[in-house]
Parts: structure tokens; sequence; C-alpha cells
């Protein structure tokens, strides 16, 4: 007699308890959820969310001598309209894009695909084209400067085996930023061959054994397949490259430096920051170069997004 | 039959000789980098250049460890890439845990929030950052190169993608047995997004271990100088005297190179990883 109340009673009081249940189990997931973003969002917010909202505040002020500013309104920006040195290492920074973007990404393709044939020593192959990507520019630059050394170097001397006398490398202002961009292509072919050697090993096989069937050669093979299927990975990479290549600093710093003749058609927008910002206590015209930059990086990318739809291809 | 074996064997002849023509360009520069730092100044400065040294001038190393605190830069360096690889593996997987596999109210405005960091050039942040470390007096402190590094938008998005692709089944399990979304996240989520870790650890390893910029913006006395920037300054001092210059070049990337040698495969997964999420 007594089980069948209790059996009707227990049906919503069940649900009640689970209906709670999941109200604490819903609370106790938004405090583990706050408490494990806790420490990475703080971290972010004073270290970069803060100083980005700071950056654009600075950019409207002058700075004094004892780090004390002022608002000073447009005045940074309507400075960089007539900054002919700014307009220089727009035009040394897009150089130096035009140059490294395409042929880095060029070069590395092919390496990638001739390493995914069926060959002996592919590990070999890939460790020593990947040495430059674990080596610090410092160190980079720094050899590269010694074998551009006109005198002494070593790669005027192999020139000079062949009868040509080799140029001023790096002091010269007409050669000195092809010199640099030749030691970024170099040092970057590693670390995009590793990404396309992964993207082309996406590629299903069948692909290609329908294609040899239908009797393609190699570049029909290269050309109608493989760059077609590689296009999502090559944008990946051609976005990451471009956006690398507007913030070059290390290697112009340590390749060039101040006091090089060849500085002026070498220094990038970055160094140019970090000449206004670090040495000429000029922060607020370097906010203001930052803001730039953002703005000029942030239009690239959605050039490269619109642009995409044209020729990147997803399954 | 012949002419295919022929040309099939001609075909793998080039491949190798591209390939071997690229690889000793790769190198080269970095041979005539020990080689030079085993000559004598005079050595280093024949014409035409001698190739391999008459005797091995060890003692240029010794030299660049009396003319700079050498083992302090290292020291600085290694403490720096440790405490940073370490306190993002941390710090980035409990965040990208929550952002994965937890509900919660603002998951994605927090999310943007993190994206932006991740959007924008690190010169933007860079001078308000040098202003901050100015004011908690951290400059010449190697707090000022670990701190901020210890939070990464990089590793959080990364890692996240890693904690979205486990199946939902693992964690009901857990959940069923009492554990909360601590015990989930180190004892079940953790282990399985091992390639993701692996891929973040090296990428912030050779990240700490070669950055220039910010520990020359904020580190300037010897004390807490970082290998990049001891380089920058050794070069600075000694201008044309390259065995000594390629000695210290030599010994800034060697730690590097020895790691590179013995985790080749987890240096290359991690960066194809990182390249193709």
């Amino acid at each position: 007699m007594k089980e069948i109340p209790l059996q009707t009673e227990v049906k919503p009081a069940k649900r009640l308890k689970a209906a709670s249940l999941a109200k604490t189990r819903k609370r106790s997931d938004y405090f583990w959820a706050y408490l494990m973003i806790a420490p990475t969002m703080l971290g972010l917010a004073i270290f970069y969310l803060w100083p980005i909202i700071q950056n654009f505040y600075f950019s409207f002020t002058e700075w004094g001598s004892f780090g004390q500013y002022e608002w000073t309104g447009l005045d940074n920006y309507k400075r960089m309209l007539e900054d002919a040195t700014l307009l220089q290492s727009f035009k040394n920074t897009g150089i130096y894009i035009i140059f490294t973007v395409p042929i880095g990404i060029f070069l590395s393709i092919i390496i990638a695909v001739l390493l995914n044939q069926n060959i002996k020593g592919k590990s070999v192959y890939r460790t020593l084209y990947f040495l430059p990507v674990i080596t610090m520019p410092a160190a980079i630059a720094m050899v590269w400067k010694w074998l551009y050394n006109a005198d002494y170097g070593l790669l005027n001397y192999l020139l000079s085996l062949i009868g040509i006398k080799g140029p001023q490398w790096v002091t010269d202002p007409h050669i000195a930023l092809y010199s640099v961009i030749a030691v970024a292509i170099w040092s970057g072919i590693g670390y995009n061959m590793v990404i396309f050697l992964s993207g082309l090993q996406g590629i299903p096989k069948m692909y290609y054994e329908a294609a040899e069937i239908d009797g393609a050669g190699p570049v029909t093979v290269f050309f109608k397949i493989t760059l077609p299927l590689l296009s999502p990975v090559i944008f990946f990479v051609t976005i990451m490259s471009l956006i690398g290549a507007f913030q070059v600093f290390d290697l112009i710093f340590m390749m060039i430096g101040k006091g090089s003749t060849a500085l002026e058609s070498t220094q990038s927008i970055v160094y140019l920051f970090y000449q206004h910002a670090f040495v000429l206590n000029d922060k607020g015209y370097a906010a203001a170069i930052a803001v730039l930059l953002l703005i000029v990086i942030l239009i690239i990318t959605a050039i490269q997004m619109v642009l995409q739809k044209k020729w990147v291809h997803y399954d | 039959m012949q002419r295919t074996k022929q040309l099939v064997t001609s075909k793998t002849f080039l491949i190798h000789f591209i390939l071997i023509v690229g690889a000793v360009a790769m190198v080269l520069p970095f041979l005539w980098m020990i080689l030079t730092s085993l000559k004598t100044y005079q050595e280093s400065i024949h014409v035409p250049p001698v190739f391999i040294p008459e005797e091995f001038q060890w003692g240029n190393y010794k030299e660049v460890f009396g003319l700079l605190p050498f083992f302090k830069f290292m020291y600085n360096t290694v403490i720096i890439t440790l405490l940073r690889t370490v306190g993002q593996l941390f710090l980035c997987s409990l965040a990208a845990y929550a952002f994965a596999r937890i509900e919660f109210p603002g998951r994605n405005v927090l999310f943007l929030l993190a994206l932006t960091v991740l959007m924008v050039p690190g010169q933007v942040f860079l001078l308000p950052q040098y202003m901050i470390m100015v004011k908690l007096g951290w400059l010449n402190t190697l707090s000022a190169v670990v701190v901020p590094g210890l939070f990464s938008a990089f590793g959080t998005f990364l890692l996240r993608q890693f904690f979205m692709g486990l199946p939902k089944e693992l964690e009901e399990a857990a959940r069923l047995d009492g554990c909360n979304h601590f015990q989930i996240y180190w004892k079940i989520m953790l282990p399985l997004a091992k390639p993701g870790l692996i891929a973040l650890g090296i990428f912030t390893t050779l990240w700490s271990w070669n950055e220039l910029m910010w520990p020359m913006i904020v580190n300037s006395s010897p004390e807490s100088m970082t290998l990049s920037v001891g380089l920058s300054s050794l070069q600075g001092q000694y201008l044309t005297n390259y065995p000594i210059l390629m000695a210290g070049s030599f010994l800034a990337i060697l730690p590097m190179l020895i790691l590179f040698i013995f985790l080749q495969r987890q240096f290359i997964e991690g960066i194809a990883v990182t390249g193709g999420k």
C-alpha cells in the first residue's frame, strides 16, 4: 500500500533533483572554466590587450626627455605624411616583401615536392634544410656578414675565381637590401618546406595514380594536381610570410646596423619604429608608426582573404 | 623497358643533384662559421682564404668567455626559455581546455579577445609593455622577459584546436566517476594532446632562445642579457675580429643545435603542426 504513493511522489522529486544537479553541475562548469582561463586571460589583458589601447593613445601624444608626454592630436599622423624616411622605409620593406615572399615560397615548394618523391636520404636533406630555422637570427646575420665581407669574405673569393670582382655586399646602398633578402630567403626555406611537405603528404595518392594512367607528365601533374590541392597550404604560408616579412628587423639590425652607409636604403618600418621608440625617445611618433603598421597588415590580409576565392581550392 | 629505367635513374639523379646543391648552400655558412672560429686572426683575413687552419685555435672560445660573461648569458637564456616554455604549456593548455570543452557565458567574446592579440603585430604592444616594465621596476631583470612571455594567444589557439578534436565520450565517463574539470584536464586530456604540447613547446623554446628585440629593449645590462643580445653587443665591440665573432655565434647556437639533433622528429613535426592548423 505504501509503495504506490511513494512511486508517484518520487518521480517529480527525482526530476527536481536532476534539475538541481544539472544546475550545480553547470555552476561547477562555469567555476572551473573561469578559473582555468583566468591566468591566460588576465596576462593577455595586462600585457597585450591594454597595451594595444595604450599604444593608440600614445600615438596622439608627444614625449619629452623625462618620460612626460602631452596630447598633440593628429600631429604624429600629419608628420608621417611628410616623413621621407618613413616613405623610404615603406619602400624598403616593400622590396623586401616582393622578393622574399614569392621566391621563398617558390623555392620551398620545389624542395618539398622533390623531397616528397621516392628517393633515398630524405630525412638527411630535411634535417640540413631545417638547420637555419633553429639558428638564432643574430648568429645567422653574423656569419653572413662575414661571408659577405668585401675584402676577406668567402663569397667574393669564390666570385674572384671566375673572374668577377664582388661588390660591397652590405655597405653598398644599392646592393645591401638584396643581400639581406638573400639571407632571409635562405633562412626561411626550411620552415616553409616542412609545412609544404606535410601538406603534400595529405594529398591522396589516387590522384597521382589516376594521372599516371592518363599518361600525364610530371609538369602537368605538378600544375594540375599538386598546385591546386596544395593551394590552401600555399595560402596559409603566404599570409604568414607576408605578416612576418612586414615585421623584418633582426637581420637588418644585425647586418646593416647604425651608422652604416646602407642604412637609409635598407631600414624597414619596424627598424624605424625601434629607432624612434627606443633610441630617439620619440615614443609618440613610434606609436603612430606601429598603428600604421597594424592598419597596413590588416588591409593586406583582408585583400588576401578576398583574393583567395580566386585561386584557393578547398575540397 | 630499358628506356623507362634509364629515364627513372636520370630523374633520380637530377633530383639528388638539385637537392645536394641546395643542401650545400644550407650547410656551407655553418661550416665556414666553425672553420673561422678555429683560425687565428691572420688566417681569417688571408687572401686567398685559408680553409683549414694550421692549428685549431680553441683559445678563441676561451677568449669569448673572457670578453663577455658568456656563461651568464647562457644561464639567463636557459632560465628564460625554460620558464616561458613550461609556463606557456601549462597556462595555455588550461585556457585551451576550457575554451574547447566547457560551455560558459562569454566564451566566444573572451576567445575573440585572445584572437585579437594574435592578429596584432607585436610592435603595437611593445612600447606600452616597456612602460609597464619601467613602472614595475623590472628593467634588467629576467622577469621582464619571462612574465609577458608566459601568456600566449597563439598557444591557446593552437591547443584549443587539439582539445576540440578529442572525442566527447572520454570526459563523460570521467564525469560519471565524479572527476571535476581540472582532473579531466590533467588526467585525460593533457596526455592526449601530447602532439600539440610538443609542437607548442618546441615553438616557444625556439622563439625564446632566438628572440632579439624585446630582450634587447628591456635587458641591456650584462647581468640579465640573453645570448642573442650578447651576440649583438659582441659585434659592436669586436667589429672585425671574425674568429672571435664566429666562436661566439657558434657557442650561442650550439645548445639549440644539440637539442635539434636529439629531437629532430619532434622539431620538424612540431613545426608542421603549427603551420597546418
